[in-house]
């Protein structure tokens, strides 16, 4: 386990690349803010915050998005392409902390800190492993039990859904967190079109599989390609995106580009990276964590201080960039939102 | 010249072996510890301490196989090395990590057993540490050289401790300190260490015959 600090950006190289891209990109950037209108300028309210990212969110009023008649339920292509997608050129977010108050993670530190086994088990080597992965071309099989199966390719998500920022917090399993604004579409309005079939209970999601891109792949401890699941009433929940981006910037591959579930109230490994598949399935899926530690990895994984994994403690966290830790909050601070799909559970045996 | 050959080695360990406290110095410097600076820290700190650890129990067998004589005044200063960097490990747990909170250490320790694990091996090792010297030595007697024996099971523990703070029961990495500290172990045992010893021996008699 020796740390590859070459292999992550210097700071003051960064600090530099940034300073040189404030210049560049102060027009752009300069644009995004001013059509954010007064929005931006009274970020520092708390309850705007709440309702613009949780309660209902809202479309990010940043003018780049490529269709803005995405919401409409026709299923044919659209007929006039939009623009685009035009990234900002420095990473953009509306606003500077979550519901919460707690000030978003920087850019650098979201893109230089990831479990992504199948890229390296070193948290730090990802981004520098991931460079060259291959995002585009890029299909998305939506199937199993649905009445309109549907193969569609990045384009087309950019282009029919509407594509939000959603201030999140990511809790991990090994007890770190960061506050992330995800660029995302509602996963329910992608299940919508696919219309799931009565039968459907659960929604199975796949990772690619390529272990020349990722060499992780080949390792034999673990069963590949990763697999993760949710309940349908979870995978419909308003809070459950798809995430395209990060910051406004389409994802990199270390966050899990081009597709990645983001599900706030669990654990960070129930976030699916790098998706190809979605299928509408009957029976619980098992994922690759509940495969490789039945006893310590459960189908729901919702964050729960009071649910210790069987080697370490849940009750405190890490927030990256803060020193002291902190109490972890049920469910991840959401559970005034999604208790409700558990009623009647036990949150010890369903872990 | 001389001087080297005599001392080049027992030079080399202290030099090597805190290369480790430097480096993390010189990142703690220029902020180069990662966005996680305190889990870096208790990774950098436990991966040494458990790697000298091994290195100190690798002498007498490397002795037993090889006939190397020269590394066995090398097991201590390797072990006080381990003890070393094993303390810096806790102390990043207790103080960096948990800032002195002793109500939420005790929770994390009770409920990370491989915390519990790791607190025995360290407890050896600093047991280990205090009777290390000649004086302590003498006080302590005949049965010095059992009580540091012991050393294999704090190896051992450290290895259990590594392995159950991985993500997976069967670390591929952990198995290999574990795995290795059970061979080094088994080299010691008196019918094997025998075997090694009769073959070193038959050999030399053999070479001095051709000769």
């Amino acid at each position: 386990m020796q740390i590859k600090s070459s292999e992550i950006t210097p700071e003051h190289i960064y600090l530099t690349r940034r300073r040189f891209m404030v210049g560049v990109g102060a027009l752009v950037t300069g644009a995004l803010v001013s059509s954010c209108g007064s929005k931006t300028e009274s970020a520092p309210a708390i309850a705007p915050v709440q309702a613009k990212t949780i309660a209902t969110p809202t479309p990010r009023p940043v003018a780049t998005i490529a269709n803005p008649t995405a919401a409409s339920a026709s299923t044919s292509e659209p007929a006039a392409a939009a623009t685009p997608y035009v990234e900002p050129a420095e990473p953009f977010a509306s606003v500077k902390a979550d519901e919460l108050g707690d000030a978003l993670n920087s850019y650098q530190e979201i893109t230089n800190y990831n479990n992504f086994y199948e890229f390296t088990t070193e948290k730090e080597g990802v981004a520098a492993m991931s460079t060259n992965f291959k995002t585009s071309p890029w299909t998305v099989e939506v199937g199993g039990l649905v009445n309109n199966p549907k193969t569609y390719d990045m384009d087309d998500l950019w282009r029919k859904f509407t594509q939000e920022e959603r201030v999140y917090r990511l809790r991990c399993v090994e007890a770190w967190s960061m506050v992330i604004p995800w660029l995302g579409f509602s996963l329910a309005a992608l299940l919508k079109e696919a219309d799931p079939m009565s039968k459907a209970k659960y929604v199975r999601f796949e990772t690619l599989y390529d272990p020349k891109q990722f060499p992780g792949q080949e390792s034999a401890w673990y069963t590949w390609p990763y697999i993760e699941g949710l309940r349908i009433d979870e995978a419909m929940h308003d809070l459950t995106i798809l995430s395209t981006g990060m910051y406004g910037k389409r994802l990199l591959p270390q966050n899990g580009a081009p597709l990645r579930l983001v599900v706030p109230w669990k654990y960070g490994f129930k976030c699916i990276k790098s998706i190809v598949r979605i299928d509408l399935v009957e029976e619980m899926p098992t994922s690759l964590w509940m495969a490789a530690a039945p006893r310590e990895y459960g189908f729901y994984a919702n964050v729960n201080p009071d649910v210790p994994h069987p080697r370490w403690s849940q009750s405190t966290e890490r927030r990256i960039g803060e020193w002291s830790r902190r109490q972890t909050l049920p469910f991840n601070g959401y559970a005034e939102q999604v208790s409700s799909l558990y009623q009647g559970m036990s949150l010890q045996a369903n872990f | 010249m001389a001087w080297f050959k005599k001392n080049g080695l027992w030079i080399t360990v202290h030099f090597a072996a805190l290369i480790p406290l430097m480096w993390l110095l010189i990142d703690f410097w220029f902020d180069n510890l990662t966005v996680n600076p305190v889990q870096n820290i208790t990774i950098r700190t436990g991966d040494t301490a458990i790697q000298l650890l091994i290195l100190s129990l690798a002498c007498t067998p490397l002795n037993i196989i090889f006939g190397w004589k020269q590394v066995l005044p090398l097991r201590k200063p390797l072990g006080l090395y381990a003890f070393m960097y094993a303390s810096l490990h806790f102390l990043t747990f207790i103080g960096l990590d948990y800032g002195f909170r002793w109500g939420l250490i005790y929770e994390a320790t009770f409920e990370k057993q491989f915390a519990l694990v790791g607190f025995f091996a360290l407890f050896i090792l600093t047991l280990l540490a205090i009777t290390s010297n000649r004086w302590a030595m003498k006080q302590v007697g005949k049965n010095w050289k059992r009580l540091h024996q012991t050393v294999y099971g704090a190896g051992l523990l450290a290895a259990l401790h590594f392995m159950w703070a991985r993500k997976l029961d069967l670390d591929p990495e952990a198995l290999l300190y574990g795995g290795v500290i059970i061979t080094l172990l088994i080299i010691r045992l008196p019918q094997i260490r025998k075997l090694f010893t009769n073959f070193r021996q038959k050999r030399k008699a053999s070479l001095a015959a051709t000769e």
